[in-house]
């Protein structure tokens, strides 16, 4: 992956491998006689947690379909908004944003923006309504506002497609933090979060996940919480981070560091995209957010179009706690790195590890550093064994130099990751924090997981395979066959998840701006339009999800198709105005729009039972 | 008779145009504003707002990283809020 980041810029750019996490953690040699003082308390806490989700999903197993697929549609609104929480932010989010962030600096807002602002659309434009319209899922709302069958298929495909690339990401992400904090093979940490996620979501189905997914929504909160006060403290003297973030003057420090290191202040916006691009790329996913069908989903399972309303506000505030934390945890280590490498004495050499590095092995020094200001930094020490953070003296003066000018900066590779995983250990806080941070990233994993392989059963079940092969089946044998396709769904999660396909890497980080080129437009026109038709929603989807595929996929030819590319057919220096695949959504979103409505125009309106179905859907209760 | 109920279809369908017009200036209000903070203070116009500061930090930069999701917040609690209201109004109006 990533191997010269002498700017940020390169050092960004690593980041696009959202949301799966670095596998490099893995290929380290990590040394067998190092004692963790945190590890048994991870054990402790990722068991004793494990055990709270298998009683929670024990207590709410359930029997009938709309148990299982919408939660009994009883959900109160505040407990739907953690669980909308815990089911939106990912182990990418947990784990990455802040490092994300930390490495992008002002243009980490993308992120920020994109994920939080979704909720705004999501609650304002789609979900009360959704929840109007009733059943049980995102293609029922497709297939019955544009009386289409294909219409439905479509879009269960879509959700499908979606779902499996995300939880691949998700699956590995819980195989990568076992791997990190306990050094059991990443296999067996898939293999056990299949587990947990097989007993409660079988046995509870969107019941048993919701009421697991608030439970992971305070683990997670409290595990990113504890640590991010803790720095914010010892930094800026404020116990909230997101005070000690506008009031300390932490930023100005951190801008006047970097431009005496050759880089731009941190505060500068557009150094790592343009303005445009930026704003393809807040738009693509704002809009896909919101076009997201495990995060529409959670809103099928309130008791009415009220509780749909609140509960959205909950779930953005609850989102909020987190991505307003990110940024300023992200500065304040920014700061701290810099701070703490610069100019640290390389005290001596204590170990080296062998790597694989583009298909040869390579043996890589372990330094043991001291700071400028005399402390020794042993959390570096640590991290330099698994490889997530490396350092080489290039000008062998014993000293590291974070100095960018013509790549000289000695810090060679650092994982965005190390972030949030490094905070506990650099504020100085007890191992037991450390193992909290590892049982809130697999909550992260397990919830998200959890959602997704939720919808691709209620897809495959109910959208697809009941419809079509067995329309007659009783309430139990639909509760089975549910039951029996979620299960199916997880061993095939867990299996991309240890054996990703090149292209679910790829196309993963793409998910929302297809997204936001697809379903956004269909289901906001279904509500908002009494003139849009079955054929305009339909060309209108294919367009928008073909362009934005066909761009993505001429960007990274040679990462999706390896066997027949060896560099991408569109070079980023030829983009489309300059726009980046991940924000090329939003240009396919547009199309998806202005064919909808075109061809809407040119043809007949819907019929009059539709009509009906949309002014009922626009009205409360 | 048929007169009465004639009206009254009328009063009904009134009321749902009224609560659908009532419900798109509340949506419409209110993207304006997600709309001013997430892209033009955010984004388009990010140089002209962090000219001015908040705290210790330029505008533009804290709206993009921090103010834009708190105003996200307020807002998808006062639709929220706003929308009661206007239910509670349509309840009574379908009532008479």
């Amino acid at each position: 992956m990533e191997h010269l980041p002498p700017n940020s810029l390169s050092w960004a750019s690593s980041c696009w491998n959202w949301p799966v996490i670095n596998s490099e953690w893995l290929l380290a040699d990590i040394d067998g006689g190092h004692t963790d003082p945190a590890r048994p308390w991870t054990w402790a806490f990722i068991g004793i947690s494990f055990i709270v989700y298998l009683y929670i999903g024990w207590r709410s197993r359930v029997r009938d379909t709309e148990g299982f697929y919408v939660a009994g549609k009883g959900v109160p609104a505040m407990a739907n908004g953690a669980a909308t929480a815990a089911d939106w932010m990912s182990a990418a989010s947990f784990l990455g944003m802040a490092g994300l962030i930390a490495a992008t600096g002002s243009d980490g807002a993308v992120y920020l923006l994109g994920w939080t602002g979704g909720y705004v659309l999501l609650a304002l434009l789609l979900a009360p309504y959704l929840r109007k319209f009733g059943h049980y899922t995102v293609p029922e709302f497709i297939g019955s506002r544009y009386y289409s069958e294909t219409g439905r298929v479509v879009a269960a495909i879509c959700a499908i497609f979606i779902s499996v690339t995300y939880v691949a990401g998700q699956m590995k992400g819980v195989g990568v933090i076992f791997s990190r904090f306990l050094e059991v093979p990443l296999e067996f940490g898939v293999v056990i979060g299949m587990a947990i996620v097989a007993c409660f979501a079988v046995l509870g189905g969107m019941k048993g996940i919701t009421w697991t997914q608030v439970a992971q929504y305070f683990v997670l909160i409290i595990a990113f919480l504890i640590p991010s006060v803790a720095i914010s403290s010892m930094l800026t003297g404020h116990a909230i981070p997101q005070l000690g973030f506008v009031a300390s003057d932490l930023s100005d420090k951190l801008n006047a560091a970097l431009v005496e290191l050759g880089e731009q202040e941190y505060t500068q916006p557009f150094r790592n995209f343009s303005r445009l691009n930026l704003l393809c790329i807040t738009v693509a996913l704002m809009f896909g957010t919101a076009g997201l069908p495990h995060v529409i989903v959670r809103f099928y399972t309130v008791k009415n179009v009220r509780a749909a309303r609140y509960s959205a506000a909950w779930a953005i505030l609850f989102i909020a706690v987190l991505y307003t934390t990110a940024p300023a945890l992200a500065m304040f280590a920014r700061y701290n790195l810099i701070q703490s490498l610069n100019g640290a004495k390389i005290e001596r050499q204590i170990d080296t590890v062998e790597i694989v590095e583009k298909g040869s092995k390579k043996s890589v020094a372990i330094y043991q550093l001291i700071s400028a200001a005399g402390v020794p930094l042993d959390w570096a020490t640590n991290w330099q064994r698994t490889q997530m953070l490396r350092i080489e003296d290039k000008n062998n003066d014993g000293f590291v130099s974070l100095h960018s000018a013509n790549g000289s900066s000695e810090l060679v590779k650092l994982d965005n990751d190390i972030i949030v995983l490094s905070t506990p250990e650099i504020a100085g806080l007890p191992p037991w924090v450390i193992a909290l941070v590892a049982a809130g990233g697999l909550a992260a994993a397990l919830s998200t997981a959890a959602g997704l392989l939720l919808v691709i059963s209620s897809s495959l079940a109910h959208d697809l395979f009941v419809r079509y092969f067995a329309p007659h089946a009783t309430e139990f044998q639909r509760v089975t066959i549910g039951r029996i396709t979620i299960f199916l769904s997880i061993l095939l999660a867990g299996y991309v998840g240890i054996n990703p396909p090149g292209f679910v890497a790829e196309v993963v980080a793409f998910a929302f701006g297809l997204a936001a080129a697809s379903f956004f437009p269909a289901i906001f026109l279904g509500i908002f339009s009494k003139r849009v038709n079955q054929v305009g929603a339909i060309s209108g989807m294919i367009v928008g999800m073909t362009l934005t595929l066909a761009y993505i996929v001429l960007c990274t030819a040679h990462n999706v198709l390896p066997m027949f590319f060896d560099k991408p057919l569109l070079p980023p220096e030829h983009y489309l105005l300059g726009i980046s695949p991940q924000g090329f959504g939003t240009i396919g979103m547009l199309a998806n729009f202005a064919v909808a409505l075109i061809v809407s125009k040119m043809t007949s309106p819907p019929p009059e039972e539709v009509v009906e179905l949309i002014e009922n859907v626009r009205m409360p209760g | 008779m048929t007169n009465d109920r004639s009206t009254e279809q009328t009063d009904i369908s009134d009321a749902r145009q009224n609560y659908w017009r009532d419900n798109l200036r509340i949506v419409v209000g209110l993207l304006t504003i997600w709309f001013v903070v997430g892209y033009l203070a955010s984004i388009l116009f990010v140089e002209w707002f962090n000219e001015l500061s908040i705290g210790k930090l330029p505008l533009g930069f804290w709206f993009a990283q921090q103010g834009s999701i708190v105003v996200f917040v307020l807002l998808v609690f006062v639709y929220a809020r706003l929308m009661d209201g206007l239910d509670r109004r349509f309840a009574r109006k379908r009532g008479l």
